[in-house]
Formats: C-alpha cells, sequence, structure tokens
C-alpha cells in the first residue's frame, strides 16, 4: 500500500531515504549481491579457528595480569624511542608541509607550484606510512632515522593538504588590506595569512603528534625502529602478558596526548 | 594592551609584555632543546654509513623497479579484490558495532553515566591500536587469512566512527526529540524518529569516509598475514623483485585515488 493511501487512513510512515523505489530496491539487491559474492571469497579454516581459539583466551586473559616487568628494558627503551621519531618527524614534517601547503592553496600560488604541491600531497597520503617505511628502511638502513623520515613524509601530506584547505577559506580582506599598504609577498604571509590559520595549525600539529605516536608503534614491523619491533617479537613468540603490557602503555599515552591536545586546542582559541 | 615609554616619555606600543616575551623565548628555547635532544638519541641509533649511500641505493631502487613488469598485473586482480572486500566487509562489521556503542557514549542518549565511561574506553581502545596491530594479533589467533584482516580492520573502525557518530549525536537539536517525547513515546521510538533521522547524514558520511581510509589501511595488511594485494607486495619485496612491486604500487595508487574520489563525491551529496 503506498503512503498516500496508508495516510488517508489515518497512518503516517516516514518518507524513505531514496525516493525513487526502483533505484532505493536496485541499491538493495545490488549490496546483496555483493555481500554474497564478497562473503563467498572468505574461507575460513574452522579448525585453526578452533585451534586459535584458546590462544585468544589467553590474550584477553593476559590483559587482567600484563608483565611489564620481565621486558621492562626492551619497553622503555621501545617507547622512548617511539617519543623521540614522533617529536623529531613532527617538528620536521610541519616545518617542511608549511611552504608545500601554502603552494596547494590555490588563492595564493600559482598554476605550476599548485599543481606540482599538490602531487605532493596526493603520493604522501596514498601510500600507506608502512609502505613508505619499506622503502626508507631499503635505503636509509634499519633503524629510527628510517622511521623518522617516514613519519615526517607521512606529515607532509597530511597537514599540507589541510593548511591549503584553511588558506583557501580565508578572510580575503585583511589580505588586500595588508596588500594596500605596499606590504611585499613575505609581509602580506606574515601579517595576513599566517595570523588567520595559525590556531588551526598548531590544533592540527598536536593531531599530528599523537598520530605520529600511534604509527611509530606500527612501523617498528618493517625495521623502521620504536616499540613497534618489540611488540611484533612479543606476539609471534605467544608473549601475550608483554605485549598486554605494551598496548596498555600505548593506550595510556595515546590517552594522555588527546587529554592534553584537547586543552591546547582550546587554549589557542 | 602593554605600553612602556621611551628615554623620552613618550609612550610607545609593544605587542607583549617584557616577561611574556622572556617566557615566549625561553620556551622556545626549551622546545629546541627537546628537539636536539630527541635528534642525539636518533642519531646515535642510526649507522651513519647507511645514511650516506643513500642517494645511490634510492637511484638503484627506482632503477629496479623501471620498467614495470606489467605481466605481473593480471595476478593481481584476485588479491585486489581480497583487498575491497576486506576493505568493504570490515567497515560494514565496524559500523554494525560502532552504532550502538556511539548511543551509549553520547551524553544525550546513555541510559547510564557508568555506561557511558565504559562505551568511552571501547572507543579510545580501539582508536589507539592500529589496525595492522590487531592484525598481528587476529592472525596468530584465527591463522592467517582475509577473515583476519576483516575483523582487525572493523575493530579499529569502531573507534573512529563511535568517536565521530557521538559527537554528531550530542550536537542533535533537542527540540524535534522532546516533541517526539511529547506524544508518549517509548525510549525506542524517541531514538528511531527524533534522533536517528538528525544524524543519518552524518553517519553515511563519517561511513564512507572511514571506508576510504580503510582501503588504504588493508592494502597492508597483508604484511603481517591477513590478506589482500599486501600478501604479494610482501612476496615481491622479499623476493627482491622490485619490477612487481612498482606494479602492485601503481595498483594501490590507484584504487587509492578511485576511493577517495568515490568517498569525497558520496559525502558532498550527503552533506
Amino acid at each position: 500500500m503506498s503512503r498516500q493511501t496508508l495516510a488517508q487512513q489515518g497512518e503516517w510512515r516516514r518518507r524513505p531515504i531514496i525516493q525513487d523505489p526502483r533505484l532505493r530496491w536496485g541499491l538493495v539487491l545490488a549490496a546483496l549481491v555483493y555481500l554474497l559474492l564478497a562473503l563467498s571469497t572468505i574461507d575460513v579454516n574452522w579448525a585453526r579457528v578452533t585451534e586459535g581459539a584458546s590462544r585468544g583466551l589467553n590474550f584477553l586473559a593476559a590483559f587482567t595480569q600484563p608483565d611489564f616487568v620481565s621486558r621492562r628494558g626492551d619497553i622503555i627503551d621501545g617507547i622512548l624511542e617511539s617519543l623521540t621519531m614522533t617529536l623529531t618527524s613532527t617538528v620536521i614534517g610541519v616545518a617542511l608541509a608549511i611552504p608545500v601547503g601554502l603552494g596547494a592553496a590555490r588563492n595564493i600560488s600559482p598554476w605550476p607550484v599548485y599543481y606540482l604541491c599538490r602531487g605532493i600531497i596526493t603520493v604522501s597520503r596514498t601510500f600507506q606510512e608502512i609502505i613508505i617505511a619499506i622503502l626508507f628502511v631499503v635505503m636509509f638502513g634499519f633503524g629510527p632515522l628510517a622511521g623518522m623520515i617516514t613519519l615526517a613524509f607521512a606529515t607532509i601530506g597530511f597537514m599540507a593538504k589541510l593548511l591549503a584547505e584553511d588558506i583557501e577559506d580565508l578572510d580575503w580582506r585583511q589580505v588586500e588590506s595588508i596588500r594596500a599598504t605596499g606590504a611585499s609577498w613575505w609581509q602580506t604571509m606574515n601579517h595576513a595569512v599566517q595570523p588567520q590559520v595559525m590556531p588551526r595549525l598548531i590544533g592540527l600539529s598536536v593531531y599530528r603528534l599523537d598520530i605520529n605516536f600511534r604509527e611509530s608503534a606500527v612501523i617498528g614491523i618493517v625495521g623502521a625502529g620504536g616499540i613497534g619491533a618489540t611488540l611484533n617479537t612479543s606476539i609471534s613468540r605467544y608473549e601475550y602478558d608483554t605485549s598486554a603490557a605494551i598496548l596498555l602503555t600505548i593506550i595510556a599515552i595515546v590517552l594522555l596526548c588527546e587529554y592534553s591536545s584537547s586543552h591546547v586546542r582550546r587554549w589557542t582559541q | 594592551m602593554p605600553v612602556s615609554t621611551t628615554t623620552q616619555g613618550t609612550p610607545i606600543w609593544r605587542l607583549r609584555t617584557p616577561r611574556a616575551q622572556w617566557l615566549g623565548y625561553l620556551a622556545w628555547l626549551a622546545g629546541t632543546c627537546l628537539f636536539l635532544l630527541c635528534w642525539k638519541l636518533i642519531s646515535d641509533n642510526t649507522m651513519w654509513v647507511f645514511v650516506e649511500d643513500a642517494g645511490r641505493q634510492g637511484g638503484d631502487l627506482i632503477s629496479r623497479m623501471m620498467p614495470p613488469e606489467w605481466s605481473y598485473a593480471h595476478m593481481l586482480w584476485k588479491p585486489m579484490w581480497d583487498t575491497i572486500n576486506i576493505a568493504t566487509l570490515g567497515t560494514v562489521l565496524g559500523i554494525a558495532m560502532a552504532f550502538p556503542v556511539a548511543f551509549l557514549a553520547a551524553r544525550n542518549t546513555t541510559p547510564h553515566p557508568l555506561v557511558r565511561s565504559v562505551a568511552l574506553v571501547i572507543i579510545v581502545a580501539s582508536r589507539s591500536i592500529n589496525s595492522l596491530i590487531w592484525a598481528m594479533l587476529l592472525v596468530t589467533i584465527l591463522g592467517p587469512g582475509v577473515l583476519a584482516g576483516i575483523i582487525a580492520i572493523s575493530l579499529r573502525s569502531i573507534g573512529f566512527v563511535g568517536k565521530l557518530l557521538y559527537e554528531a549525536i550530542e550536537e542533535i537539536h533537542p527540540t524535534p526529540v522532546e516533541a517526539i517525547s511529547a506524544t508518549g513515546a517509548s525510549r525506542l521510538q524517541v531514538m528511531n524518529y527524533g534522533v536517528l533521522p538528525q544524524v543519518i547524514p552524518a553517519f553515511a558520511g563519517i561511513s564512507i569516509y572511514r571506508w576510504d581510509i580503510n582501503i588504504r589501511e588493508s592494502t597492508v595488511l597483508g604484511l603481517v598475514g591477513a590478506g589482500g594485494i599486501g600478501l604479494q607486495l610482501n612476496a615481491s619485496i622479499n623476493s627482491l623483485a622490485w619490477n612487481q612491486v612498482s606494479v602492485i604500487f601503481l595498483m594501490i595508487f590507484v584504487t587509492v585515488l578511485a576511493s577517495e574520489w568515490i568517498s569525497a563525491r558520496v559525502r558532498h551529496a550527503v552533506t
């Protein structure tokens, strides 16, 4: 029964999100077909899963009694290395992202520079940190330097994109008024653009610091330094109590970062 | 505004008081020292001999990647399909779990503050752990394969979707909710007719955005054995077949760009 006839009988139904019934049911059908196709490609080895289930329970149990002590040295070294990588890569990445971000803002940069900077941003954003880390480990050798360069590279794409978007919607009247005083390009940037984007830039940098820490926990898997290597080793040796300790430390540091970053953002606005 | 006087006694304006100025300098000094200290730690752990060599190594890498081995591409369709499935099914599963968590975590829809804090802990724990770490754990538990990847992606998505969705729920207009409850509607009916219609556009936008991120993340899950194109990538890197690696990179690049384009179009349409 259609909604109109129902409404005449005093019954109300809400309007569907997609008005055209053919399109609506077509989309539902397409989704179902896709789900069937996709689910059929998953082959699960149930024997392996039941075997692993006890390991899963062990892992959950490990969270109730994490072992911080027996691998304390490794955990502290890994976390310190992750933190140093996080800090240096964020500083370097933000410093490099500012010129790229200025270049990628359509309203203040010429076309060739715009396309170059957009290209850098796209490449940096498309590839996961870990893929870039593999390449940099090959180039720079194992260790935190490769990790730091990876994170700095990823930071460039993230910060420059958001900075460019911010510059693109800035209040153009302020730029015009500074230009009207006869200011040079540098002076325009410094007195008209920078004050408008600064609060957002600080907020984003703190946010990126947080992301970089989380990422630094992974890129160790491919040998780029940080806590990831320790975590990877502990998981593959089934020392779940140590892995639980590392994961809890990561969660605690991320929480601390998030708490302080919300303070910093409130202070800048 | 700080105003100080010159030696002639005429007042002049300055941006900051001397005290604030000095504090600023001090903060910069402390920051620089911290940065240099970190840099020193990294530099101590680096073999600089390898770094001096980096340019040559990079050039060597590029020369080995060129020309890409195009005939390898037809081996990649199945892994790519797996990757897209991991991302899509993972997102669907993640959304299904994040939806109730978000309603429990939002201040205006939660049944009890205690439930709210539990929901917030779930969101934070899921957000702080990268999907690759989830995948590592799940591979040891479930065995290598697509299933571990799907669950890893979904566990990571709970936190992201849950956080953005509960913020959207907290920002809804209270008037429709009050109007619906004034008709004597039950709690579930209030959710269904008062809250849900207001958050659906945000929800669709968040979900498709997460799907786009998940496509990107699922390309690397294979590195730890959780299925998808990452498995091929790992195999090619381990056998030093860099001309296959470049084909894989190109494929990932195109897929990610396409998913980003789709996600941007959909988000533009719903908001």
